[in-house]
């Protein structure tokens, strides 16, 4: 397989089998009576990481962030921190804070008690208080808020107030749970780079608990995608896209075209698989464990080529069909191509010229091809 | 919306308004009667103010009252809270739902039922009746009626906010009263409040437990009534009425005006 470490950012901890991780789920299962959120579940995260747990709801994402919290106690298995198990260790006693999707702002108190709660438990002397929380406003551009009370202040501002509370204890580990799910579109995609910064800047480990594939991919420096309590795949953005684990990975996380297939032969890295249209898909940077049986081909629709002339004779992956639908976002258009047995594949094409020559339309014939290293070979 | 006022919606207003305040408004109006005889009107006067001043059982039955009714409304709060907190935040506790049908059974019980078992245990523990019965009385049958209004508060309560002041460092016991107990600070006043008033309008069950020397202002005027209305009774109803209404005028302004700024603040900060 050919390695995607050229888009890796220079900080990977966990490709580093000398790192040593920061918080560890081992073996952790936790039941609520006859529901089992988290099904033996083990997962490393790294020290400085920008860590995502990716799911629908129901998957256990949230449980899981409880967990490290202290709002719940895993059934079996054990969480360490820092090389501390956590079991039997009060939330108020953890060196971990959280910040809530409903943000929890206390309601009776002003924005700069919000922020000042947490640092008065620790009996901090009021003159550094002061210092903290006005450096916190100004950490979240919140300074001629000081005195308001969280009814008073918008959305995004109450997100950052959230955001500052959690922050103002200089916590080992930031949980957030949802943390941009109540604002609209526009405030969400500002915010997002904004919590980058701040993760790098405060040098602090966040996981982040989200069911925005969109969110977790710009934020996170590994994704780990959760279902039915199981991990399903741990990566990095750029790898849980182009290299997903399985079947579900690949369609939970964009779009994706799987074409069903058998193995027919192994040459080197190169695979011929037979379609179930009959057609044959010939893959070159196949896995190393796949060398018969039933396997699906993933590929992304970016990477399908659609065009009304044949390619010239020997190339390989082509596949005839009709415009069944398309789409034109502006930026790119997205075509739905039926297959001769009837699959649909969806194809996006970047429109990079202002008028193209060839357009296709609706009931258009057309061939779809694609490269023989552009997507995956998946058994699961 | 149809705004205008047809006759029906007039006339209904107008029955409804009379049917409910006709009494209240003759009693009034009667207070200020210059003649001893209640139904007869012979003229403006205040005079039977003066009298209920000097009236000094009627005093002493007022103070009594006042008394009872603030004493047993603060206890009757305190456990009434805690029985709210106990049903809604421990909802897995064996016997809950016996607990809660128990809590709340002396609401629908007649209240001479509650009189007399009271009085019954009051009997067979030896308890002399009087000021300390009555109090007693009185907070067992409004401490439910505080724990409705406080569970009410409790349910719509958000428990993120215990959890992220726990988070933030705080124990139990300070997340309690840092956090929770301000937020629901406003439905334990009205409960309080609720438990004030229920206690200084009771006759039945105070007339079963209370003994000589407790007599409250319901009773003393009950039992003044039996031997013929007085006018000055008229004029302790009276006043009874105006600190009632002055009570609720203010309630209900601070309540709008609270509300009509938290709207207010709320637009502002869409604004910003």
């Amino acid at each position: 397989m050919k390695s995607l470490g050229s888009i890796r950012r220079s900080f990977a901890p966990w490709a580093d089998p000398a790192a040593k991780p920061y918080i560890s789920f081992e073996n952790i299962t936790k039941r609520f009576g006859d529901f089992t959120a988290v099904n033996n579940l083990s997962l490393d995260i790294y020290e400085r990481e920008f860590f995502a747990l990716l799911g629908a709801s129901g998957c256990g994402k949230s449980t899981l962030l409880r967990m490290l919290a202290g709002f719940e106690e895993p059934t079996s298995g054990r969480i360490l921190l820092d090389g501390q198990d956590l079991r039997g260790i009060p939330p108020y006693r953890r060196p971990v804070n959280m910040m809530f999707q409903s943000y929890a702002l206390f309601p009776h108190m002003s924005v700069e008690q919000n922020i000042a709660f947490g640092l008065k438990q620790d009996g901090m002397p009021k003159a550094q208080i002061a210092e903290r929380v006005a450096e916190m406003l100004k950490l979240v551009k919140l300074e001629q808020f000081a005195r308001r009370k969280p009814h008073q202040l918008s959305g995004g501002q109450r997100q950052r107030v959230a955001l500052a509370r959690s922050v103002a204890k200089r916590p080992k580990v930031l949980l957030l749970d949802e943390p941009l799910g109540a604002l609209d579109k526009k405030l969400r995609e500002e915010t997002q780079f904004e919590l980058m910064d701040l993760q790098q800047n405060l040098g602090l480990t966040f996981v982040v608990v989200t069911h925005d594939q969109e969110e977790a991919m710009t934020m996170a420096d590994r994704i780990a995608i959760l279902d039915k309590g199981e991990v399903m795949q741990v990566a990095t953005p750029a790898e849980i896209y182009e290299a997903p684990a399985s079947r579900f990975v690949a369609g939970f996380v964009g779009t994706v075209n799987l074409l069903e297939g058998r193995v027919m032969s192994r040459d080197g890295a190169t695979l011929r698989i037979k379609g179930a249209s009959g057609a044959e898909i010939l893959v070159e940077n196949a896995p190393d464990s796949v060398s018969s049986g039933e396997v699906a081909f993933a590929i992304r629709p970016e990477k399908i080529k659609v065009s009304p002339r044949q390619p010239a004779e020997g190339t390989p992956n082509v596949m005839a069909g009709e415009i069944f639908d398309l789409a034109y976002l502006g930026d790119m258009t997205v075509y739905h191509v039926r297959l001769a047995d009837g699959q649909v594949v969806k194809a996006s094409a970047l429109n990079s010229a202002r008028v193209s020559e060839d357009q296709l339309t609706w009931n258009d014939r057309a061939f779809v091809s694609f490269a023989p290293d552009a997507g995956v070979v998946l058994t699961r | 919306m149809n705004t205008t006022w047809s006759r029906f919606n007039i006339a209904s207003i107008v029955l409804g308004f009379a049917f409910l305040y006709l009494p209240i408004v003759l009693l009034v109006v009667f207070s200020f009667n210059e003649s001893k005889l209640v139904t007869v009107w012979s003229g403006f006067s205040t005079k039977w103010y003066g009298e209920l001043f000097r009236n000094q059982g009627l005093i002493d039955a007022a103070w009594v009252t006042a008394r009872v009714a603030f004493i047993s409304a603060s206890f009757a709060t305190v456990l009434g809270t805690l029985a709210a907190l106990a049903l809604t935040r421990y909802t897995r506790f064996r016997g809950r739902m016996l607990f809660s049908g128990m809590v709340f059974a002396p609401l629908v019980m007649p209240e001479v039922i509650t009189g007399l078992s009271l009085l019954l245990l009051f009997v067979a523990i030896g308890l002399d009746r009087g000021f300390l019965t009555v109090t007693l009385a009185h907070i067992t049958f409004s401490m439910c009626f505080v724990a409705v209004v406080v569970q009410s508060r409790l349910i719509t309560f958000d428990r993120s906010l215990e959890e992220a002041a726990m988070d933030l460092g705080a124990t139990p016991v300070k997340t309690f009263f840092a956090i929770t107990l301000p937020v629901i600070l406003p439905a334990i006043v009205s409960g309080w409040m609720l438990a004030f008033t229920l206690s200084l309008d009771d006759l039945v069950i105070a007339s079963f437990a209370s003994g000589p020397g407790a007599t409250t202002l319901p009773m003393k005027i009950y039992s003044q009534v039996r031997l013929g209305v007085t006018p000055e009774i008229n004029a302790a109803c009276t006043i009874l009425i105006a600190i009632v209404a002055v009570g609720v005028l203010i309630a209900s302004v601070v309540n709008k005006s609270r509300e009509v700024q938290r709207q207010r603040d709320e637009q502002a900060a869409q604004r910003t």
